[in-house]
């Protein structure tokens, strides 16, 4: 019976191929500018670690001026400062725990082949690479003695690897970095967070680091920084020792919290902390910090930019004016189909049937729109990734989630839209449609 | 007139019309506030920066080798790219409009931490700066080559001078730009800055920044390990010498890295991608919703035509005229219309309550409803004119003919 419903809906749908071609169109211009906008915020909002985003936690701690928030309203800073991501290594209760910032240096490779190039790194603990899951090509992470040591050690992306040493493995070799030589003890395999959460101060779809160093070598060689660096006032002394020891916020600071009791003992520890601060002269707004896990961080730092999400809603708008549209095309097309029905009631056939065979219609018609639709979106996400180069190039993937999405919502809303009408066109008068014959 | 007839036709097809007006109410929502959206971002990228654009170029070096001595390479590598033929002037910099990276600090007119500042952005230029950016002094003087201070990484000491830009002495001196000049203002609470020029204009590196017109430069040279150099030539003459100072340089030494050499043009266009990216999806998707809404009106008005051409037949035969024919479809979507972009406006007006609040967008302007409205009036009478058209040519014979 379905295939015969099937055959009918064909049947009708050529029989109209204008109006046919018009539904499918609007159906078709409406997934493919929806399905361009929700794919790309789809990116953008995408859960970077799902398997630990409840356990990993940014920390915000208020050292700010007593007279101004951070930022109105009363938000807090998005970084701390060194003097009190030092204390918060040292004592408090974490299972993994790291302070880190953005550095810079040129790379020199050795002999003549590769010219030097300058690239960004990251000083961070050596608990950075199992609590943010960081996959491993060859060696390891270094360990916390190697950081309490001021080791001179570091752990390579892929990229920097294949550039300096052709890909092959460089754990044990030196590295030349800043005028400095380190000891490879990693190389990274692809490693790509998106959004890159535990760093979004210049933006969560840059590209990862080239190289990680030990975070205590910042102090101890005064390495050149980037990045954000934030002070409300300036510090007391001259030089880089008194940089440190200033209010300025510069560093990120994440802990591992798996468990609801850790996270409150957690949370309980920087309070005390910042009441002893208090008493310091430090910390003089109202006592107020605060521990975020992954989903809430990316929702504070505004990483689905609010742009991004307008016009999302708007192409949601256009894909709700291309349904009217077919609504309103399906419900002249079936009030011309009336005698038909009609006929083909009067010789038995069921509502329900009836119901059945136009939804078909309206669901071949969605199906139809759909695809084309898909591809549609397709070339609007290269439209995209052209525009706005490539700040947005990892964004801009359909992945099968968003096909099998894109086509069920396709087929939806055309029976959403062909719901109505149907129900119109199934509801009429046998007798009253015969007469006028 | 026919207004009577056609509302009692309409209301034996109430659902199809309303269906219409909705869709043309969605469609002037989106329109009107995408125009209102594109023309909020075209304003932002029409704002000078104030610096000669079309004639400098900026480059990043980066020191690394051994022998890299920072204080006689920027001097070397100045005093050489000064002498080069066809260069207006040069200088070493710590950031430039619109690369969206730079140095702010606040400024006071008094001193102490409780004090109202002014936020600014800050370059550090040396007795070239002003020329080699190519901004228009007001009023008072440029630095002296005697003024020019070289400054360490993590110094806090800040030069006795400053040149600040029209608008940041306005916000200053409670918008009395004039009266800036000679006075002094404090930096870090109690350093004070004597203000010895007015530039017109030049923009701070950040272009989503509030306060974009307020720029302050020093007289230091920054001993950073790397910095940039922002260069002027003669019209005509920068992408030969981009090229020139790029090799150049290299030739002279190899223990500095030099990269990003681009022009002032390409770094505003890097800037406003973002911008221009989103305007350009704005107008597609206007273009669609006009032509998806068009094909609509076009297509549900010739399905009408078509179900009423015996009505229309015999409305002829009873001596009704092309002109009345064609009149009675273009009044119906008329009306239709009118309710969709009655609705529209009040649509229009909430999403752009929505807008304000999220993206901080200003209200919209009135003028923009009775345009979008007029718009939508003019589409829907442009795509049913096909279609009545068409109704106009059925015969009246057609009356006597039984279907």
């Amino acid at each position: 019976m379905l295939g015969y419903y099937f055959k009918l809906s064909l049947l009708s749908i050529k029989r109209n191929p204008i109006l046919s071609t018009l539904m499918v169109a609007a159906i078709a211009v409406g997934i493919g500018a929806s399905m361009t906008t929700i794919t790309v915020n789809y990116a953008m909002g995408a859960n970077p670690v799902p398997q630990k985003s409840d356990q990993l936690f940014a920390i915000q701690l208020d050292s700010w001026d007593p007279n101004r928030p951070y930022r109105e309203p009363d938000i807090l800073p998005d970084q701390v400062t060194y003097m009190d991501a030092m204390a918060l290594m040292k004592n408090a209760p974490a299972k993994r725990q790291t302070a880190m910032s953005k550095v810079f240096a040129v790379i020199e490779p050795e002999g003549e082949d590769v010219r030097p190039f300058e690239t960004e790194g990251r000083a961070t603990f050596g608990d950075f690479f199992a609590m943010f899951s960081t996959p491993f090509l060859y060696g390891n992470g270094w360990s916390r003695e190697s950081d309490d040591n001021l080791e001179m050690v570091t752990v390579l992306s892929k990229e920097t690897n294949e550039k300096v040493f052709g890909g092959e493995n460089s754990v044990g070799k030196f590295i030349r970095i800043a005028g400095r030589e380190y000891k490879v003890v990693g190389v990274l395999d692809d490693y790509r967070p998106i959004p890159k959460y535990y760093d979004v101060t210049n933006g969560a779809f840059r590209e990862p680091e080239g190289y990680y160093i030990p975070f205590n070598l910042i102090a101890s060689l005064e390495l050149s920084r980037s990045g954000n660096t934030n002070c409300w006032k300036p510090s007391d002394e001259d030089g880089f020792q008194g940089f440190l020891n200033s209010e300025c916020v510069w560093i990120q600071f994440w802990a591992e919290l798996p468990t609801e009791n850790e996270q409150q003992e957690y949370l309980g520890f920087l309070n005390n902390y910042a009441k002893q601060q208090k008493e310091l002269g430090r910390f003089p707004r109202p006592l107020n910090n605060k521990i975020n896990d992954v989903m809430e961080w990316m929702e504070l730092q505004g990483v689905v930019q609010d742009s991004a999400k307008i016009v999302m809603w708007l192409s949601v708008m256009f894909l709700m004016v291309c349904l009217l549209n077919t609504i309103g095309l399906l419900l002249t097309k079936f009030s011309t189909k009336s005698g038909e029905i009609g006929l083909r009631r009067a010789l038995g056939a069921s509502k329900r049937n009836l119901f059945i065979q136009h939804l078909m219609e309206s669901g071949i018609i969605g199906f139809v729109g759909g695809i084309i639709g898909l591809g549609l979106a397709w070339g609007g996400l290269k439209g995209v990734s052209a525009l706005f180069g490539k700040n947005v190039q990892h964004l801009v993937y359909l992945d099968s989630n968003m096909v099998i999405f894109a086509i069920l919502l396709a087929i939806v809303s055309a029976l959403l839209a062909g719901a109505y009408p149907t129900w119109r066109a199934c509801n009429i008068q046998p007798a009253v449609q015969l007469k006028t014959q | 007139m026919e207004i009577k007839p056609i509302l009692s036709a309409l209301s034996r097809n109430k659902t199809g019309a309303l269906l219409i007006a909705l869709q043309i109410a969605l469609t002037m929502t989106i329109i009107v506030n995408s125009v209102f959206m594109i023309q909020q971002r075209q304003g932002q990228m029409e704002r000078e920066s104030g610096i000669d654009e079309k004639n400098t170029f900026l480059f990043s070096y980066m020191g690394f080798a051994d022998d890299f001595n920072e204080k006689t390479r920027i001097v070397e590598d100045l005093d050489y790219i000064r002498k080069m033929p066809g260069i207006v002037a040069a200088v070493q910099t710590n950031s430039a409009p619109l690369t969206g990276g730079g140095w702010s600090m606040g400024l006071a007119r008094e001193t102490g931490p409780d004090a109202d500042g002014v936020g600014t952005a800050i370059y550090f230029v040396d007795e070239q700066g002003v020329d080699a950016f190519g901004v228009k002094l007001l009023a008072g003087r440029n630095f002296t080559a005697d003024e020019i201070i070289w400054r360490e990484r993590t110094s806090n000491d800040w030069p006795g001078q400053g040149v600040v830009t029209k608008a940041l002495a306005s916000d200053l001196f409670d918008g009395d730009w004039q009266a800036a000049l000679g006075k002094t203002v404090y930096i870090n609470e109690t350093q004070p800055i004597n203000i010895i020029g007015i530039v017109e204009k030049m923009q701070a590196p950040w272009n989503g920044w509030r306060g974009v017109e307020r720029t302050l430069l020093v007289p230091n040279r920054t001993l950073f390990g790397g910095g940039r150099i922002m260069v002027r030539t003669e019209p005509g003459e920068r992408d030969r010498l981009m090229k020139e100072v790029e090799e150049q340089l290299f030739a002279n030494y190899k223990g500095r890295l030099i990269r990003n050499v681009r022009s002032m043009e390409e770094i505003r266009t890097e800037s406003y991608q973002a911008h221009n990216g989103m305007n350009t999806i704005l107008k597609v998707l206007i273009v669609c919703l006009t032509v998806v809404t068009a094909l609509g009106i076009i297509g549900l008005a010739s399905f009408s035509v078509n179900r009423r051409k015996k009505q229309i037949g015999t409305r002829r035969a009873l001596g009704a005229r092309k002109k009345d024919i064609l009149r009675y479809f273009m009044l119906e979507n008329f009306l239709i219309t009118s309710v969709g972009v009655v609705v529209g406006a009040a649509m229009t007006i909430g999403l752009n309550m929505v807008l304000v609040d999220m993206l901080n967008l200003p209200k919209i302007d009135w003028y923009y409803i009775p345009a979008g409205m007029l718009l939508l009036w003019f589409i829907g009478q442009l795509a049913v004119f096909g279609p009545a058209k068409k109704a106009c040519q059925i015969s009246p014979a057609l009356a006597t003919r039984s279907v």
